[in-house]
């Protein structure tokens, strides 16, 4: 059928087609049925009577729609106006007519123009809004999301639209039964069990800790953390927020002089907790320099910048880092067993963001179960323990209404430039406050 | 509604019969599909035919949920609160508002820290989203978004752009320039392109990546010079309301509870969905990992907030009282993980003792339901933000932080509305 249809709009020996009225506006490409039936039996050579016989069925399988009295679906051999209907609401290509979209389409003719839908329609409305009023909202929404689009619309094409879409919604009207919302809902769930059940199937496979151990973990983590939470235990000097002091923060800044007591003990709490802290880190880094296993933290610095930074530069990092630490004879060549070095080589060939991640893993847990331990016994760790300093607490003034001055601090954005603009970290930050860290308020 | 995830229909070549129809896209194991809606149903039909009829599927799923159900509880042979009796009993806890911030012109609905321990964003219904510095009270930036509801607001580590994001389903990076008079809406760089609003986002461990979650029920890992999606995670039936992200030593996931009353721990490597908790019997407004990252917290519109342990792969602790009716908006934990800060939508906060699960105070001093709140990055303080407007005038909401000072031996009353500052 499909074939004459598209002959039919051929525009050279197709029907002839002219601009008809309706009403007001005109509608471009119509043609009168008239013509629909000359030009069939022109092409084909056939009768007449054949012809009107094609010609209504073409009607009646929506490829021709009438726009006049839209709702009787006959081929009529005078000056009404047809046209052809879009290829994409023909019936061989939008099967099946989706519930969904059907209720959509009330919802807009309910919208646009209340209480013009036909009683069988009206009928149909009511059951689609009980059958699926769990997403009845989205319905409405699409609903009037479309209408607005179609407001934007010159108002010849929206007609065109409009009747198009009215033209195969009278064909196709799914019966609001339940073999096609069935049908409908059954892919949906079908879908949702099917990827319940690998998820579940996934869980099962899991291997689970047992609940005294993970529960005692907290016990532990809570106990070991108390006196560093400041809302537990307070904090030393005096918490900045009460006693509008910040010495708490002047104290605690990243390139100190001489680090808080309660800073360098977290330290020795996990290895994450030294690598977070950007002094534990340089320290750690002076550590590793004297045992000669510093390129392992440059490995590992350098894997995170290249995890964690611009999509563009990935591929420059990771020639340099391949060509830093893990070429043969590179300067700081990194020692990874060979099967992970072999998998990252040949990663390289591809690079992504998570290449390294193998070979970084495998560096971190290799300076997290051996030069960390020992970096905490070590002299180093020691005297810096020494040296920290447990700043006095603020002894509560006597006159508490007396407010201090709130000094505003520099913006991190301003702090970043100067660093950079400087090319090394400063004591204290650029302000110019005293890099003397004994605290005496 | 996730439906839009599971059936955008676009028109081209259908991956099996390879004609030009409109197709469907499905996901299935989170490799994206194309078919027609003819090959579409032949597939259903099929899947159907080789036994796996719906009814079959559905108690397929049902069984191995039991089962999992059942492996889970062999494992749980002990109770946190039986755990936590060795734990030091908790003295008054007494917290005082010590700084108002006002300025919004409507509901504050999310605000967050910034690396450097004072400085705040916040954003708010009228569109605004304003950076101050908390503890002078003083606003530094402020930016006009051209869009209402601004649900979602995050600072970069650095300290030197935020992002935001609501109704206009798009998160939006603004760097902070040092000229306090230049017009940051010009710099705008927009990163995330949902199909539906933005109702979280978070940096990830640097200013060049951040991972939203939206109401279409996906979330999505950006890479923000690009604007290039990187990752996008599938697996929630309804909107995604919360994300964070995960403290631990690989810093490879992250948590995101949805309106689906599901907790799914995602992988973002691989985009799989790892882990999923579904024992909140309402949608899940908030989660946050314990700062050791083995667990998580979340807030429900069922009132209650409850702790998921990773490890364990379940639900250990539910805090909740019987006289707290509202739902909870918004959680955060204390730096030691011993307290759950949880605002709700009964314009209080409660503290909850993590181990032993009792509420150890309630805080009053909003005027409307608290939309958000962070503890500060060195938990000296936290800060929470609400919908509330005074009555005198009339469109003032406020934004009060609460610092940290335990007086074991003091026994003052807890709880006292107090807007003074000391």
């Amino acid at each position: 059928m499909e074939r004459v249809i598209v002959a039919m709009q051929d525009p050279d020996m197709g029907v002839k087609m002219r601009n008809q009225r309706l009403l007001i506006t005109v509608i471009p490409h119509a043609m009168t049925g008239n013509d629909v039936i000359e030009w069939l039996i022109q092409k084909y050579n056939i009768t007449e009577e054949e012809a009107r016989h094609l010609g209504g069925l073409l009607v009646q399988y929506g490829y021709i729609y009438p726009l006049r009295d839209p709702r009787s679906l006959l081929l009529r051999s005078d000056d009404s106006p047809y046209r052809f209907q879009t290829p994409y609401f023909w019936t061989s290509s939008r099967w099946p007519a989706s519930e969904l979209d059907y209720a959509i389409y009330l919802a807009k003719k309910n919208i646009r123009k209340q209480g013009e839908l036909v009683d069988y329609e009206k009928e149909n409305y009511s059951i689609l809004h009980k059958r699926i009023n769990h997403t009845w909202d989205f319905v409405v929404m699409q609903a009037r999301e479309q209408l607005r689009a179609s407001k934007q619309r010159r108002k010849a094409d929206r007609i065109v639209l409009e009747c198009q879409e009215q033209a195969y919604w009278l064909i196709n009207k799914p019966c609001v039964n339940m073999p096609l919302y069935y049908h409908y809902t059954t892919t949906i769930q079908l879908r949702y069990y099917y990827y319940t059940t690998i998820i579940h199937r996934r869980a099962l496979g899991r291997n689970r800790v047992k609940s005294s151990i993970c529960l005692e973990s907290f016990m532990k983590y809570s106990e070991q953390y108390l006196h560093h939470d400041p809302i537990m235990s307070g904090c030393l000097p005096s918490n900045p927020w009460i006693s509008d002091d910040t010495a708490h923060w002047t104290i605690n800044t990243d390139m100190v002089g001489t680090p808080t007591r309660l800073r360098v003990e977290r330290w020795s709490f996990s290895f994450m907790e030294l690598l977070n802290d950007s002094m534990g880190r340089r320290e750690f880094m002076i550590y590793l320099e004297k045992e000669f296993s510093a390129e392992n933290l440059c490995f590992w610095v350098a894997c995170e910048d290249l995890r964690h930074g611009e999509s563009s530069k990935i591929i420059l990092k990771v020639e340099e880092v391949y060509k830093n630490f893990l070429a043969p004879g590179a300067a700081r060549w990194v020692n990874i067993d060979s099967k992970t070095m072999e998998r990252t080589l040949e990663g390289i060939k591809r690079p992504h963001r998570f290449i390294m991640d193998d070979a970084q893993m495998h560096i971190y847990f290799l300076m997290k179960k051996d030069s960390y331990p020992r970096y905490l016994k070590s002299e180093l760790y020691k005297n810096m323990l020494a040296k920290a300093i447990v700043p006095q607490e603020t002894k509560k003034s006597v006159f508490p209404f007396m407010r201090r001055q709130r000094h505003s601090s520099p913006s991190p954005a301003m702090v970043t430039q100067a660093t950079e603009d400087d090319g090394k970290a400063k004591g204290a930050g650029p302000t110019g406050t005293s890099s003397t860290t004994n605290s005496q308020i | 509604m996730c439906d839009q995830t599971f059936l955008a229909i676009t028109f081209g070549p259908c991956d099996s019969c390879s004609e030009n129809r409109p197709l469907m896209n499905l996901y299935i194991k989170t490799e994206p599909i194309n078919y027609c809606s003819l090959c579409m149903e032949i597939m259903a039909c099929q899947g159907l035919a080789s036994g796996e009829t719906l009814k079959s599927l559905k108690a397929e799923s049902e069984t191995l949920r039991k089962k999992l159900e059942e492996e889970r509880k062999k494992l749980h042979d002990v109770e946190l609160e039986k755990v936590a009796e060795k734990a030091e009993a908790l003295g008054e806890l007494n917290m005082k508002t010590r700084r108002t911030l006002k300025g919004h012109g409507n509901k504050v609905l999310c605000m967050d820290w910034c690396k450097d321990k004072r400085r705040i964003v916040s954003s708010s219904q009228d569109g605004k989203v304003i950076v101050w510095d908390a503890f002078t009270t003083n606003k530094e930036h402020a930016v006009t978004m051209p869009t209402t509801w601004v649900m979602a607001c995050a600072y970069a580590p650095s300290g030197c752009a935020i992002a935001c994001g609501g109704l206009d389903n798009k998160c939006s990076v603004y760097p902070l320039s040092l000229d306090k008079d230049e017009n940051l809406a010009a710099k705008k760089k927009s990163v995330a392109m949902h199909t539906n609003y933005l109702s979280g986002c978070t940096f990830t461990n640097s200013d060049m990546q951040i991972l939203t979650s939206s109401g279409d029920g996906t979330s999505a890992l950006w890479d923000v010079e690009s604007g290039q999606l990187l990752q996008s995670f599938h697996g929630h039936s309804a909107d995604v309301l919360t994300l964070d992200l995960a403290p631990s030593e690989t810093g490879n996931t992250f948590v995101s509870g949805g309106s689906d009353k599901k907790a799914n721990v995602w992988d973002l490597r691989s985009g799989q969905n790892v882990q999923s908790f579904d024992t909140h019997d309402s949608d899940i407004n908030c989660v946050k990992y314990y700062p050791s990252g083995d667990a998580f917290a979340s807030a429900s519109d069922d009132s209650t907030c409850r702790l998921f342990d990773l490890r364990a792969d379940r639900e250990v602790s539910i805090y909740s009282k019987d006289s707290i009716m509202f739902g909870a908006a918004s959680v955060d934990f204390s730096l030691s993980g011993r307290l759950l800060f949880a605002g709700y939508n009964d314009y209080t906060i409660n503290v909850w003792d993590v181990l032993k699960g009792t509420r150890v105070a309630i805080l009053f001093g909003h005027e409307n339901r608290v939309s958000s709140l962070r503890v500060s990055p060195d938990g000296t303080a936290f800060c929470s933000g609400s919908w509330d407007n005074t009555l005198r005038n009339k469109f003032l909401f406020t934004m009060t932080a609460y610092p940290g000072q335990r007086w074991a031996n003091c026994a003052p009353p807890f709880g006292t509305p107090n807007h003074g500052q000391m």
